[in-house]
């Protein structure tokens, strides 16, 4: 292979990103070490085994994600703003549309999501960390490692171009012979085993590590779409593993798993990615209502309405985002039986999802409702998400799902879906959990910016694509004529996503105006809360309570507050056990990256002599004997008087 | 869940029984009857699926303990999935039009 093969070369996009690439890596590699700072990123960051340490960098993480995904769909608006425009080719379109959606899904709203999970878990179930911290690490590091090898694809090798889908035939070798479907392939199986992780994790310490007197029933909402939410990961993301295996194995080493030769079946391609694909959506989608709903019941001051309905709504949307995965194919021509029953069940969902609606419509009924910016996302989002919602059972109908597949009406459906149910929930989230994490607030007043750019953008964006859809625009298309008269509405949408990436600037701007001139006296509980983890500072210490809290009813800490037992007697305070940090996460991360960049490529000698590496990463993790250490009594009391001035 | 306070152990003395009954049963129907060898296999199957409920509730007590509860609801889980993806998937993609060819 020469080396411009290797490279991406001869697109001035391309070239100019990888110019710029390489002089952030430059610069950033400069700057570190200019300011003396390598020690202590490996010893507070790379090798931290604490849950909002690594929550944090899944936060990082994904926010750079979202920009990647975003200006994505930015360049597809600006390609599609005008009729028969040449800004981007036919192939740069499938590419970017490709790492598009898979940027956003698996790399922007996972880790999002889970990063907020990390941090804020174990504080409201009154534990000290994860059940498995060093899993925890892996999990985080195998995710990045996936990450940064699929973005690599975009300079070095090409990127994949089959659809965030890559259905077969087109993803098999014979219609997409270089190695950018290879990325797909190999990046996701590496992201996806921490993915995996997690959701062990989750289960495990939800289960196991809730604080004395937390019941099933005391569990703070967000738990329990956490715990719901991890489940489902641990029954869906095997069949993807399974999927993705079979798929290297096609197009590395020539077996037939979905080709047509020699008795494959590309359908079955579909069927294994939509039997995790769409418990995937629901992944990203139940954690946020569970942050909805806290955010809901703190800014209205009530509690949940119909906490137990919720509860059931939940784990029937789980149960049922097993049974629904045909709706994404109704057209591959199943039988009227198949189709009837797929139609039922994805129907069905609905009802658990109005359940929840409407205990959300309860909770604030007569609310003393504050409108803080975390509280507008959950607001806008009620409305928004209903629009995705109702379209989405008009596609559930197979019957009409022939008019409406792969249009801009499932575009603007998903979307609809998407960026209300798990993107303005993790800007809720993050408003409201950001003083938790940093100890000071965001810019309340930059945040209405961001909120209202934000959602006047994407309603502007993402609206119109109904209407072009049932005028007949199909999904992908990366021109159209003038004579479809679509420009009018796709030059509106495309001047609304310019509006919407205002929004995210004003975020961004946010996190620098407040990282440099925000308030750091907000306290241990800014916005009155109800749950476990305000009760104990922000940013939470690295013990997360120096006594651990005992639940005697819901919204507990509440209670505390109302009962003025929130103090703390330094005779109660014990010696706390914590984890030592460990190498051995991140090491082997860089191990799967290098041997997934080696598969990729299919040099398969390096690959096999890299693996070595992971070899010795577990035998030396097996040796690892580090039982961690111990927070001495007078520490514990000296961090605690910090910020509630003497204990009792 | 209740643990058991009575002192003869009747749970193991019933589940060692059937288990012991089962297996013969199993014996008798490959050797001494008559039936299709399909018939035989699906019996003996059926048989192997008691004789594992068996060893899960007598024996190795899932059901009892903090965790029993959750340990039923996740291997019931389990079955349920893995029957749905399988039989599931063989439904979908044998009927329609790839049943026409
Ligand atoms: C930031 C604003 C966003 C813009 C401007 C945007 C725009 C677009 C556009 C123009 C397409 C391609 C439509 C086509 O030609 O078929 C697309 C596809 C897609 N988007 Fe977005 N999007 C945004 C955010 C998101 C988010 C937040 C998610 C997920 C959480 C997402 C997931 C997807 C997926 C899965 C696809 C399908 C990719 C494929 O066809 O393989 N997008 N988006
Ligand atoms: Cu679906």
């Amino acid at each position: 292979m020469s080396l411009d093969e290797f490279f991406v070369t001869g697109d001035p996009l391309i070239l100019a990103s990888q110019i710029a690439i390489g002089l952030t890596m430059i610069g950033l590699i400069a700057l570190i070490t200019y300011l003396k700072r390598w020690k202590w990123l490996w010893n507070e960051w790379f090798t931290t085994v604490d849950h909002k340490k690594i929550g944090i960098m899944y936060i990082i993480s994904g926010v750079l994600m979202f920009f990647r995904g975003g200006v994505d769909g930015l360049l597809m608006k600006a390609q599609t703003s005008r009729p028969e425009l040449e800004f981007l080719d036919a192939q740069h379109y499938d590419e970017i549309f490709t790492t598009h959606g898979v940027i956003m899904i698996l790399f922007m709203a996972m880790p999002l999501l889970i990063g907020l999970m990390n941090v804020v878990i174990p504080l409201q179930i009154g534990a000290r960390d994860v059940a498995f911290p060093k899993l925890n690490a892996l999990s985080f590091w195998l995710f990045f490692a996936g990450a940064m090898l699929f973005n690599v694809s975009f300079v070095i090798g090409g990127s994949p171009d089959a659809g965030w889908t890559s259905y077969f035939p087109l993803a098999g070798k014979e219609f997409t012979p270089g190695v950018g479907n290879n990325y797909y392939a190999i990046a996701l199986q590496i992201a996806g085993i921490g993915t995996l992780a997690t959701g062990i994790n989750f289960v495990v310490t939800i289960i196991k590590m809730r604080a004395p007197g937390m019941t099933w029933m005391r569990l703070p909402i967000f738990v329990w779409s956490t715990f719901i939410t991890s489940i489902i990961i641990v029954a869906a993301f095997p069949i993807f593993t399974v999927a993705l295996a079979y798929m290297t194995l096609d197009r590395l080493f020539g077996t037939h798993f979905f080709t047509v030769a020699n008795g494959g079946d590309p359908m079955l391609w579909l069927n294994l990615f939509w039997l995790w694909g769409h418990p995937e959506v629901y992944i990203v989608v139940l954690p946020a209502f569970g942050m909805f709903s806290e955010v809901i019941a703190t800014f209205a001051r009530k509690n949940l309405y119909g906490y137990k309905s919720m509860v059931y709504a939940v784990a029937g949307i789980a149960f049922l985002s097993m049974l629904v995965w045909v709706h994404h194919f109704y057209t591959m021509g199943n039988s009227a039986a198949v189709n009837s029953i797929f139609s039922l069940t994805t129907m069905m969902i609905a009802i658990p999802t109005g359940v929840k609606i409407f205990n959300w419509l309860f909770t604030l009924r007569k609310g003393r409702i504050e409108f803080s910016t975390a509280m507008l996302w959950s607001l806008a989002f009620i409305p928004c998400f209903t629009i995705g919602g109702v379209t989405g059972v008009m596609l559930a109908m197979a019957a009409a799902d022939y008019q409406y597949h792969n249009t801009m009406f499932l575009v603007a459906h998903f979307h609809y879906v998407l960026i209300p149910g798990v993107v303005f929930a993790v800007f809720a989230g993050l408003y409201y959990w950001w003083p938790k994490m940093f100890g000071f607030k965001l810019n309340e007043k930059i945040g209405k910016w961001h909120f209202w750019l934000f959602v006047i953008g994407f309603n502007m964006t993402f609206m119109p694509m109904f209407f072009v859809g049932l005028d007949g625009m199909s999904r992908r298309m990366y021109t159209y004529s003038a004579s479809t008269g679509w420009a009018g509405w796709l030059g509106f949408s495309a001047i609304g996503s310019i509006i919407l990436a205002a929004g995210f600037a004003a975020l961004c701007y946010n996190i620098y105006w407040s990282f440099r001139y925000a308030s750091r006296d907000v306290g241990n509980d800014p916005w009155n809360g109800r749950t476990l983890e305000w009760a104990t500072a922000s940013p939470a210490p690295h013990y997360n309570f120096a006594k651990v809290p005992e639940v005697d009813r819901l919204d507990a800490y509440w209670y505390m507050k109302k009962e003025g037992n929130t103090g703390l007697k330094k005779s109660d305070l014990k010696p706390v056990h914590m984890p030592s940090n460990s190498w051995t996460p991140i090491f082997l991360a860089v191990v799967f990256g290098v041997v997934g960049f080696f598969l990729v490529f299919e040099w398969f000698t390096l690959a096999i002599l890299a693996s070595i590496g992971i070899v010795v990463g577990l035998v030396a993790n097996s040796f690892d004997y580090d039982d961690g250490y111990h927070i001495s009594v007078e520490e514990l009391a000296d961090e605690e008087r910090e910020w509630r001035g003497d204990l009792q | 869940m209740s643990t058991k306070t009575n002192h003869f152990p009747w749970n193991h003395l019933i589940g060692f029984v059937l288990s012991i009954a089962l297996t013969l049963l199993a014996v008798f129907v490959a050797f001494n009857t008559d039936f299709s060898k399909t018939v035989i296999v699906w019996v003996i199957g059926i048989l192997a699926i008691f004789q594992a409920l068996i060893q899960l509730f007598m024996f190795m007590h899932v059901t009892e303990g903090k965790e029993g509860m959750i340990n039923v609801v996740n291997m019931v889980y389990s079955i349920f999935l893995a029957l749905v993806i399988v039989f599931g998937s063989i439904w979908v993609l044998t009927s329609g039009h790839a049943a026409m060819h």
